[in-house]
């Protein structure tokens, strides 16, 4: 049985975000490429979300325990800044995670990403746009501090990047 | 191209966010309000991280490793600007030099991220983005307090005095600095510095805050050739304490 780039995708699922449980590595958008070569080795590619993000070595030793679980011994994770990472990159499936977390997912954007988008945070628990950015810096590099002028409630977005 | 400009490149960037990250660090428990705590502490992550992407690119280049290069040299090997070697003072004094660094080191990112030398391209791609929240916080703050009390604005103004003949010295030139230019992989001081009064102006001026004469002061130079003040070492002797007493050591 030959292992396909999709397999290990799909494998790679379980693992999440040690921050965000529910959201997974790929639907983070860090693991950037697989390629399975013909001797079956296996090369994981992933970026940075943030370059101080401490628990980005903690991600890449999980990448490599969770194919070594599959059996997959042969296996090179390389971490690099080659396809950087940016907040677009979070996948659908991955938003709609984070809002059912509690998290407010960060706002698309097209290629410039100006103040007013940093600022602009709809609120996770009543999806009111009447919100205040309180800090950009919240209780880990990733995300930012608001409060909904309407439900009055605190609350946290994944920070557009 | 010439090796070596492009290492001094490396480690003037390098290690004025290691430095600095480490004076941000000093927040850590002792901020004016929780959130500032938190804002300072938050910056010191990403420049230390930012420090790491920088010697990683050295490293590449055959020196030693960032752990041995961050923690094993003595001040005068390192290539920081006297600005960021400061003792963080009060609170004014460290968001006026946070405004004064990091309106800087957005514009050589963003000119970086253009660079003819590749690896630092990429770096700086990705750290520009992580580099726009500092910005907006030092801004932020700096319009609202240098438009508040008048002690706000006293203070401010004293601490902007005192800290802009050494922010004037983070343009010092490399002695690289033609090499770099017309090899495309910097812009070069004399750009950024441009580009810098251009934008502090612009958020000084919504304020009652007033841009000392620059032709009146004497830029703090020395930094990036090894000369520092007295605060260098004793921080450098803090920060490498554990790395020095096991080397090592696995974490």
């Amino acid at each position: 049985m030959s292992l396909t780039k999709e397999d290990i995708l799909t494998l790679l699922e379980e693992v999440k975000d040690p921050e965000i449980p529910v959201l997974s590595l790929v639907d983070l958008g860090v693991i950037t490429d697989v390629e399975v070569s013909g001797d079956e080795h296996v090369t994981v590619r992933m970026t940075p979300t943030f370059a101080g993000c401490p628990a980005m070595d903690y991600m890449r030793k999980d990448v490599e325990r969770t194919l070594e679980k599959h059996g997959i011994s042969k296996h090179t994770v390389i971490m690099s800044f080659d396809k950087p990472w940016d907040s677009n990159k979070i996948s659908e499936k991955g938003r709609q995670h984070l809002k059912e977390f509690g998290l407010a997912p960060p706002p698309k954007y097209n290629m410039v990403l100006d103040l007013d988008i940093l600022e602009y945070a709809t609120c996770p628990y009543c999806n009111s746009e009447n919100t205040t950015m309180r800090t950009p810096f919240g209780p880990t590099l990733c995300r930012s501090m608001h409060y909904c002028n309407d439900c009055r409630q605190m609350f946290e977005q994944f920070k557009p990047l | 191209m010439n090796e070596h400009a492009i290492k001094d490149l490396l480690y003037k960037l390098a290690d004025d966010q290691l430095i600095l990250g480490h004076r941000n660090s000093e927040w850590t428990g002792f901020g004016p309000i929780l959130e500032e705590d938190i804002a300072f502490s938050s910056m010191a992550q990403d420049k230390i991280g930012h420090s790491l992407a920088f010697y990683t690119l050295l490293q590449e280049l055959g020196e030693a490793d960032p752990d041995t290069v961050a923690f094993t040299r003595n001040a005068n090997q390192f290539h920081n600007s006297q600005l960021v070697e400061l003792p963080n003072g009060e609170y004014d004094f460290s968001l006026i030099r946070h405004f004064l660094y990091d309106n800087a080191e957005i514009i050589r990112f963003e000119m970086l991220s253009q660079s003819g030398y590749e690896p630092i391209a990429k770096v700086a791609t990705k750290l520009k983005g992580e580099v726009k929240y500092h910005v907006l916080h030092a801004n932020t703050w700096i319009k609202n307090l240098g438009s508040s009390t008048e002690e706000a604005i006293l203070r401010l103004q004293s601490s902007l005095n005192e800290a802009l003949p050494f922010a004037l010295g983070m343009f010092e030139h490399s002695r690289y600095e033609q090499e770099l230019v017309d090899a495309g992989i910097y812009g070069g001081e004399e750009a950024v510095k441009a580009e810098w009064l251009q934008r502090i102006q612009a958020v000084l001026e919504k304020t009652s805050l007033k841009l000392p004469d620059l032709e009146t002061l004497t830029p703090k130079v020395g930094g990036r050739y090894g000369e520092h003040t007295e605060h260098l070492q004793p921080l450098l002797d803090e920060m490498s304490e554990v790395f020095k007493i096991d080397p090592t050591a696995e974490w």
